[in-house]
């Protein structure tokens, strides 16, 4: 069965440990929230499964259907079913987000095949219109100029288009204003399937309503320190993140 | 040193007083004041010396790499067929020349020609417009350093074209001449002299190729852009010379009031270009759009020298050369913006970027302001960096391999000037050209 397992991981950055021992795993058709505090390691996590250069895992494993991801490239972990949403999409000036696509979509087809481009175009459209992008985006260069409310609709658009298997999203509510969310949100729901296994990072318990998700975990300092259904959001919601520092953590 | 004879300084190179007469005396059928600038040119060309290290128009300069011997003026070339030289786009009309002559013409559609455009070999125009020629031709020339080649160019030039537009025509597609040399060591000195007459539109394009990628020929040439009150006009140049050539190329831009000129010039070829840039901008309103790209390879070097000269009130200047280095390539660039104390609220802007794939390239960066005006805006800038690690990385979490990502990367930093062009098909052309350099 497929799954994306996250085995005892510790990550360091710059010599100082910040992921500290995560265990977790995410089967297709599950949303699992991560929430937590800023700086305890949530988007750590996110970067350095995806493979960013700047992370050293110094132990534990990840497993996307049994194979192990941190032996591969960024790249082929991306081809191998993982999507990355990131917290802070990057500019990419001169690269349209038509030709961007179509490179990314062309990498998953095998060698010497082409991608066909009438069916690329119809599909490209058919997903902007349900996530409200207007078609002239296409040529517009990656996430240049745009607002936080359209970087992370570029972001969903990429995810809709390439697919995955499981889906790391890195604080996707962040810089949205309610109608940016809502918008966001919907278009994740929309890919939200049984073949799709998705990992939430978010500071705020509001992304959960509108995303309810199925398992929530609570991060501090690196670890994850409580695990439970939506009603922990709220709970956490209520009782603020001094209540997981003193309660939790100090229990 | 003292036993080499005198004859050798100053140097000539391959390029003896005999090949000048011979070629002189091909040209008896022109006018006389056209062979009288021919002598002129020669004996300028005899006079003044080589570059040396310590010209300031040559800082950061291979000058040892100049020697001007073991080059010839060709025979005719035999019938080309070259794939892919001849770029796939609609033409309102065409000059294609080889090897110093004519090659191929397609003729300007008959409702242009009713109009007055004029679109001839610069020998043809010579005798048939002379006084427009003589009016325009290298009139005001440029002179940053390479005078002397620019000499040798005048003496020894055959092939070129003179455009005319007369004014408030307007020509919906573009103007394309290709210069194409063949043979080894072979050596051509392209002209092209466009002038825009009042209100008048027009795009030229022109193309300069060695028919052995590998070759190593000369080349010096001058393109001379003129463009009259209120007319706009675009400029475009692609040089993919052979790996083995040594180019010179200038161009003056002279700007009249309310008039438009962007001109857009792209180096690929060459073992050594050198490519000299001077807009004069002249009335007010006038505005320039200097652009340039590069893509420097192996050992390559790819010398730009440019002046913005703003000479009246309420001009502008857009300035922007892109360099992308691989290997153990090298550039310069050298660009200075003179604002007169007439030319009060100039706007002028000069930015040179490189980007640098290798860890071994070099990219030289000299930019200069001399502003003689209180009241004006003008900055330059130059930046050298190389591929961003942060998008490189969002790239890859897309699945995109590494080496695609870079090349999109390349070409995302290509496309900021390439965009400037309306001419979709020309965009396209281009980038083309530039691929099949990364393809190599």
């Amino acid at each position: 069965m497929s799954q994306l397992e996250i085995k005892a991981l510790h990550v360091n950055l710059a010599e100082r440990e910040i992921v500290k021992g995560i265990t977790l795993t995410v089967k297709p058709g599950e949303v699992h929230a991560i929430m937590g505090p800023n700086g305890t390691g949530k988007s750590t996590l996110a970067k350095a499964i995806a493979g960013h250069p700047d992370y050293t895992i110094t132990s534990g494993e990840v497993l996307l259907d049994g194979r192990s991801l941190l032996e591969m490239e960024p790249d082929e972990r991306a081809r191998a079913g993982l999507f990355l949403a990131f917290q802070y999409p990057n500019e990419v000036p001169g690269v349209t987000i038509a030709n961007f696509l179509r490179a990314a979509m062309q990498a998953r087809l095998a060698e010497g095949e082409e991608l066909d481009a009438t069916g690329y175009y119809k599909q490209l459209y058919a997903k902007m219109d349900s996530l409200k992008i207007d078609h002239k985006f296409t040529s517009r260069s990656v996430n240049t100029g745009f607002s936080g409310g359209e970087k992370k609709r570029c972001e969903i658009l990429q995810m809709a288009m390439l697919a995955p298997k499981f889906a790391l999203m890195d604080e996707t509510d962040s810089g949205l204003d309610i109608d940016a969310l809502r918008i966001v949100s919907d278009g994740v729901n929309t890919l939200r399937s049984s073949t799709l296994g998705i990992l939430l990072i978010t500071h705020y318990q509001r992304l959960l309503n509108y995303i309810v998700p199925d398992f929530v975990h609570v991060m501090y300092d690196g670890r994850i320190v409580r695990s439970g259904d939506k009603d922990l959001a709220l709970e956490l919601e209520a009782k603020g993140y001094s209540w997981v520092k003193k309660e939790i953590v100090h229990a | 040193m003292s036993s080499l004879p005198a004859s050798n300084s100053p140097s000539t190179g391959s390029f003896t007083q005999d090949v000048f007469v011979r070629s002189l005396a091909s040209l008896s059928h022109l006018p006389g004041w056209w062979l009288d600038l021919k002598n002129k040119a020669w004996n300028e060309y005899q006079a003044l010396p080589m570059p040396r290290r310590t010209d300031e128009l040559w800082r950061n300069a291979s000058i040892q790499n100049l020697r001007l011997d073991g080059f010839v003026l060709p025979e005719r070339a035999g019938p080309l067929l070259l794939p892919g030289s001849s770029p796939a786009f609609k033409a309102a009309a065409g000059l294609a020349f080889a090897n110093n002559r004519l090659q191929a013409t397609t003729p300007l559609p008959p409702d242009l020609k009713r109009k007055g455009v004029i679109f001839e070999t610069i020998e043809h125009a010579a005798v048939e417009h002379g006084e427009l020629l003589r009016r325009h031709f290298l009139a005001q020339p440029v002179k940053l350093g390479s005078e002397k080649f620019t000499a040798l160019h005048t003496a020894l030039m055959t092939a070129g074209a003179l455009l005319y537009v007369p004014p408030g025509v307007e020509l919906a597609e573009p103007i394309v001449i290709t210069h194409v040399v063949e043979g080894p060591g072979a050596a051509i000195f392209p002209h092209t002299l466009v002038i825009a007459g009042e209100n008048a539109k027009v795009t030229v394009a022109e193309f300069f190729l060695s028919a052995d990628p590998a070759a190593g020929n000369f080349s010096s040439g001058v393109n001379d852009l003129h463009a009259e009150p209120g007319s706009q006009l675009t400029y475009l140049s692609a040089q993919n010379w052979g790996r083995g050539s040594l180019s010179f190329q200038t161009n003056s831009t002279v700007v009249q009031r309310d008039a438009r000129v962007l001109s857009l010039n792209v180096h690929l070829g060459g073992r050594q270009s050198r490519h000299e840039s001077h807009s004069r901008l002249q009335g007010p309103g006038a505005h320039s759009e200097m652009l340039a790209l590069t893509v420097a390879q192996d050992a390559q070097e790819f010398d730009q020298r440019t002046l913005q000269s703003h000479l009246a009130p309420h001009t502008s200047s857009n300035l922007l050369y892109k360099n992308a280095l691989l290997d153990t390539a090298k550039t310069i660039f050298s660009g200075l913006i003179i604002v007169d104390p007439d030319a009060q609220k100039t706007d002028a802007y000069q930015s040179n970027r490189n980007l640098l794939l290798s860890s071994e390239a070099e990219a030289n960066s000299l930019p200069g302001l001399e502003i003689q005006a209180n009241d004006v805006r003008c900055t330059h800038g130059a930046t050298s960096g190389h591929i961003d690690d942060e998008q490189m990385f969002y790239l890859e979490a897309r699945g995109i391999p590494r080496q695609t990502a870079k090349e999109l990367l390349v070409f995302g930093f290509l496309e900021e000037v390439l965009e400037k062009l309306e001419n979709e098909e020309l965009h396209s052309a281009l980038r083309e050209m530039i691929k099949n350099k990364f393809k190599r």
